[in-house]
């Protein structure tokens, strides 16, 4: 067996671009390189021709009409411009004043969902931050419970990017058109990899990303719908007035051909693709579960996204192990790993014992991870944890069978 | 992040790393002190356990650590320095220290702290056990 390393697990931070997508973005940096305003000639129009196949390729994606989606720069600007946008449109008072209405949303989003909706908290909106239960499910009976008259927004994401949990979508959407809130949420994990429909998710206002799907960065898209109900949106790019007014600027026409692409190709392989990745995450997460004790593979059992694992290693400090696995590319909840020494706060939400927060991996695959990739990283990080808990106090205490909460720590 | 090259070492061949037996049975013993410093919630545990003469000469260390790999190399590092040295010679290492030699950067100088911290734990439990009295120093962090 032989891989070459490093070895890539850490798709759902970003992902290779498919070499499909680079070539079909190429002719439109150098002869189709006009600028899709430019109403006049040829270069223009085939500019915006590009632009327009990549527009039905996106809509075809998630069971939308092309005339609903706008292109981003990617899924943080399609969150802003969603739960921004509706929230001043939907207001029930104006700016400056109190009781603007509520918004519904969870303590698991991202940050790019979080911070958005923490503003509009300052700017007299009321905001409900569900907390998620031990298996990071958000469902419709907690919406539910949640809502008020005055609901205006509900944003709850589809899957989270941490864990891989799949929220109760379909459920929280139908809930909100029957109460007449309006449904975002953000798709980012979730779309290319999984069955997307709009209709019959219920969805109103969809975020995605290029680079998330084997597309480029720089690049994604909002869904917004049309009809039943109508939904509109505040800009807060305002310019030359292009994507229907929402988002005006030159768009990045390359980066959209790209986004184009990469959607059909997520569509025409996802059956593939899916089963393939579930596969490989049975494989690796059996693979640690069977040869170490005290792995635990974080978030609902099966509610889960394919290619996304997250597994705490008890006893160990994240950071220090994937020091020990220098060869595997990957992501820690450790706070050690973190610019701010804070452990993750989504394995903090679901209520993850803090000491296996610290020693929380992500390794998350995509198109072109191999079953050696994934048994390579078995046996290096088997061996890493194993090297570790030669030199942790904590397996000491475990193994006296010293129940480690019932310690005074000196806290410092 | 790229790591030092000691530091990378002490991760991999740490020195000193084990205990003089299950926690129970050394807290009793007058010839070892223990040191426990730090929190599994935050993340970071050092133990160091000092095998110490009836005149105060450090005759052993060794440790254990739940951390990140800086935290690791600097109780391993700390482990080497104080062996042979008397309690008080022992209390004169300073974290800064550890950090030049380890070239730390600054958002790990506080597991530099923690390996300062748990000398002083081990060394304040083995004088306690001896009934010898215990400066208080105040130590800034
Ligand atoms: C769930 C989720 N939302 C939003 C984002 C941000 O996406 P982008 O990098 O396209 O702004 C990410 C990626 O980090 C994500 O995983
Ligand atoms: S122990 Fe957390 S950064 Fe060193």
């Amino acid at each position: 067996m032989s891989v070459k390393t490093p070895i890539y697990l850490d798709n759902a931070a970003t992902t290779r671009c498919d070499p499909r997508v680079v070539e079909a973005m190429l002719p439109y940096f150098s002869e189709k390189f006009g600028n899709s305003g430019s109403r006049n000639h040829r270069f223009g129009w085939d500019a915006e021709d590009g632009i327009e196949t990549a527009r039905e390729q996106a809509a075809r994606l998630i069971g939308a009409d092309a005339k609903e989606v706008i292109f981003t720069s990617g899924a943080t600007e399609s969150n802003n411009l969603a739960v921004k946008g509706a929230a001043e449109i939907y207001a029930k008072a104006p700016a400056g004043q109190q009781g603007r209405g509520h918004i519904i949303t969870c303590t698991i989003e991202h940050k790019a969902v979080l911070d958005p909706c923490k503003r509009l908290q300052r700017e007299g909106f009321d905001v409900t931050f569900l907390d998620p239960p031990a298996d990071g499910v958000i469902t419709a009976e907690m919406v539910r419970a949640a809502m008020r008259p005055d609901t205006i927004l509900v944003s709850i994401m589809w899957a989270n990017n941490e864990i891989g949990t799949i929220n109760e979508v379909p459920e929280i959407g139908r809930l909100c058109h029957e109460k007449g809130a309006i449904f975002h949420t953000d798709g980012t994990q979730w779309v290319g990899k999984m069955p997307t429909d709009v209709e019959r998710d219920c969805i109103d206002l969809l975020s995605w990303s290029g680079h998330k799907m084997y597309g480029p960065k720089g690049v994604g898209a909002l869904y917004v719908r049309r009809r039943k109900p109508r939904v509109r949106l505040a800009a807060f790019i305002d310019g030359g007035g292009q994507e229907r007014g929402m988002r005006s600027g030159t768009q990045n026409v390359t980066g959209i051909i790209g986004f184009g692409k990469a959607c059909e190709l997520c569509l025409a392989e996802m059956e593939h693709d899916r089963e393939r990745l579930l596969k490989l995450r049975r494989r690796l997460e059996d693979g640690l579960s069977g040869r170490m004790e005290v792995v635990q593979v974080n978030g609902h059992r099966d509610r889960r996204l394919p290619h996304i694992a997250n597994i705490s290693f008890g006893f160990v400090e994240g950071e220090s192990l994937m020091m020990g696995i220098k060869d595997i590319a990957c992501s820690s909840g450790s706070a050690c790993t973190s610019a701010s020494l804070e452990p993750s706060y989504v394995l903090k939400g679901l209520g993850v014992g803090d000491e296996l927060a610290h020693s929380s991996l992500r390794l998350s695959f995509g198109r072109w991870t191999t079953e050696e990739e994934i048994d390579f990283a078995v046996e290096a990080i088997t061996k890493a944890v194993e090297h570790l808990r030669k030199l942790s106090p904590l397996y000491d205490l475990y193994k006296e069978g010293v129940d480690l909460s019932t310690i005074e720590w000196q806290h410092h | 992040m790229a790591y030092s090259e000691k530091v990378v070492d002490h991760y991999q061949n740490p020195r000193n790393v084990g205990s003089f037996g299950a926690s129970s049975d050394v807290k009793t013993r007058t010839d070892i002190g223990v040191g426990i410093v730090g929190a599994p919630e935050c993340g970071d545990v050092m133990q160091l356990q000092l095998k110490v003469t009836a005149e105060g000469v450090i005759e052993d260390a060794k440790f254990k650590c739940f951390g990140c790999g800086s935290a690791i190399a600097s109780s391993s590092l700390a482990t080497e320095w104080i062996k042979g040295r008397t309690v008080d010679e022992a209390l004169q290492i300073k974290n800064t220290q550890i950090v030049e030699e380890l070239a730390l950067p600054p958002v790990k100088i506080h597991c530099s702290v923690l390996a300062e911290d748990s000398i002083r734990a081990a060394i304040e439990d083995w004088k306690k056990k001896n009934g010898i009295a215990v400066a208080e120093e105040a130590h800034a962090h």
